[in-house]
């Protein structure tokens, strides 16, 4: 992100302005707008703000958990990174899930009669989608610190970061089901679906043995959720779970890019 | 801009464009100089909306070449040599219309306020209203405000009063012709007779994907507003009567014959002085009628006589 990109309007009329623009049309106003549509979207800030922090509340803070330990922390900062992970994801999700409802409208459409070059759009996608993960992160873990949570000052951080880069995967799924799925729907369709991946990813309750957590290993959350805690526990990193999560990303990056390479090719 | 050979605004050559088995858009050619205020009027499904798609890159031809201002249309639109209004949708309804054009005209590398556009688009007052709360005419407006952006050299518009009252249509177009005085070259696609007549200085007149007449508002209208005088004379020769000078097309029912003409003055005149023709009747299309009939299927020979007019 720079500032350099950006003209002042007085100088529109000359041909250079009007020329092809830096970065693909890339640009902060286009950024903030983008975003600030994201924070009135009730809907999106509900899951995204208001249901991980409260989730947590919910299940995280019953004394028992605030006086047993876990690794580095205790029993409520694990169930805090988990629910951090799920907003994140949700908010990532969302984001990215948000080109269906643009192209439904006929906004990409429109968007095709300006400079702004489709690597771009997708960019802005992202880095908003990113930014409404860092906030559900930043929120659950404020809640989190209020509420009895309990780690070294190095875990907060470290888990911060990992479900947070982590979370990215899951702008290039809203993605890649903003292309695939309808407009109307496509966040009706994915909130429960998520919610089940969720459960399967050992985020609301710890994952045992059996054939069902041998399933669950396999799916989408599981490899995240897992690497997000690491920095909690002394097991170190999971080669299974940053398997899962390489794995996990290939597909939806690849979904994203061919749905989104078939949509600009549809002139 | 100033460079010795001047383009033209918009070159159309042999365009092609089927969906399907619809053949959408069959051979269109077209020129447009700078400066020209052109309505490219015709029925729906006449094949506007696929043209004017392939002027703007948003589809692609299957065969023919489009040119605006020498450039190809993604390089034009790139930079803000083009721009359109469009017939729907293109908005985002939970942003304001200010944001909209804010919005756009960053897309464009331009910051600062965007009064002024919203001023001449007439939406000043509007400013802070959510694009979903704007009325059609509001939303259409704010369409063109957007166009205005890149100031463009050439201003494309689908079908833009579609849905407008009359004072929404009336507002419409005021904003439009006092922004065209400044020289810009304006194509709008109408299906409203009245609209290209009272708006346009050239009207194109398409018919199922071709170009069936092209002239000035007058000339085009005389076209479709021709009369036809009818008299009785027996054992007229078709070729003979269609031969007459002035006459368009020409119909023979037994004893009847029907002469199809711009100028009935002289059809009559040659009529009552050169032949036998009695009970000579002059009668005079409506004006909607009339184009409906160049327009429709039916209308396919006087297509290729009116394909010459300009």
């Amino acid at each position: 992100m720079t500032t350099t990109m950006t003209t002042p309007v007085g100088t529109a009329e000359t041909d250079g302005a009007r020329g092809r623009r830096p970065l693909g049309g890339f640009n902060r106003t286009f950024l903030r707008i983008e975003l600030r549509r994201l924070v009135r979207n009730r809907r999106t800030v509900f899951l995204a703000l208001v249901m991980p922090p409260m989730f947590f509340l919910i299940f995280g803070t019953p004394e028992q958990y605030r006086s047993t330990s876990a690794g580095h922390g205790n029993v409520t900062a694990y169930i805090m990174i988990s629910m951090a992970v799920y907003g994140s994801m949700l908010a990532t999700t969302s984001g990215g899930a948000m080109v269906s409802v643009e192209r439904g409208l006929g906004w990409s459409r429109q968007l095709r009669l300006t400079p702004l070059s489709p690597v771009a759009y997708i960019l802005t996608k992202v880095l908003v989608a990113m930014t409404l993960g860092l906030a559900s992160i930043v929120v659950v873990y404020a809640v989190g610190s209020a509420a009895g949570a309990q780690a070294d000052a190095s875990v907060w951080v470290e888990t911060a970061v990992v479900a947070w880069l982590g979370s990215s995967v899951f702008a290039a799924f809203g993605l890649f089901m903003g292309y695939l799925l309808p407009a109307e729907n496509v966040m009706q369709i994915l909130g429960p679906l998520l919610a089940v991946l969720a459960f399967a990813g050992g985020l609301f309750v710890p994952l045992t043995d059996g054939v069902f957590a041998t399933i669950a290993r396999f799916t989408p959350l599981y490899g995240l959720a897992e690497l997000s805690r690491a920095p909690l526990g002394d097991a170190g990193w999971s080669l299974v779970a940053l398997a899962n999560l390489v794995a996990w990303a290939a597909v939806f990056v690849t979904g994203a890019a061919v749905m989104f390479g078939r949509d600009t090719a549809r002139v | 801009m100033t460079s010795a050979h001047r383009p033209a605004a918009l070159e159309l050559h042999d365009l092609h464009k089927s969906y399907g088995s619809v053949h959408a858009v069959a051979g269109l050619d077209l020129v447009v100089e700078p400066g020209e205020i052109v309505a490219f009027l015709g029925p729906n499904g006449a094949g506007k909306t696929t043209t004017i798609d392939m002027v703007l890159g948003l589809a692609r031809p299957d065969a023919g070449t489009v040119s605006v201002f020498g450039l190809s249309p993604a390089e034009a639109i790139a930079q803000g040599r083009v721009s359109a209004v469009m017939q729907s949708g293109g908005l985002l309804k939970d942003i304001t219309v200010a944001e909209t054009v804010e919005l756009t005209a960053s897309l464009f590398g331009m910051t600062g306020p965007v009064t002024d556009v919203l001023g001449r688009a007439g939406i000043a007052s509007i400013a802070d209203r959510k694009v979903g709360k704007c009325s059609g005419g509001q939303q259409q407006r704010l369409r063109f405000a957007m166009a205005l952006v890149p100031e463009p050299d050439l201003l494309v518009l689908d079908e833009p009063t579609t849905g407008m009252d009359v004072e929404g249509r009336r507002e419409f177009w005021q904003a439009i012709r006092a922004d065209a005085a400044r020289g810009r070259t304006v194509i709008f696609a109408t299906h409203y007779l009245d609209e290209a007549d009272a708006y346009a200085d050239r009207i194109v007149l398409v018919r199922q994907g071709l170009v069936v007449a092209d002239g000035s508002a007058a000339q085009v209208k005389n076209l479709a507003s021709g009369r036809v005088v009818s008299a009785t004379l027996p054992g007229a020769g078709l070729a003979a009567l269609a031969a007459i000078p002035g006459v368009d097309r020409a119909e023979v029912r037994g004893e009847r014959i029907l002469l199809q003409t711009a100028d009935s003055d002289l059809v009559a005149r040659h009529l009552l002085t050169a032949t036998q023709a009695r009970d000579l009747e002059i009668s005079s299309h409506n004006l909607e009628e009339a184009f409906l009939a160049l327009t429709s299927d039916r209308a396919v020979d006087t297509a290729s006589t009116a394909g010459s007019l300009r």
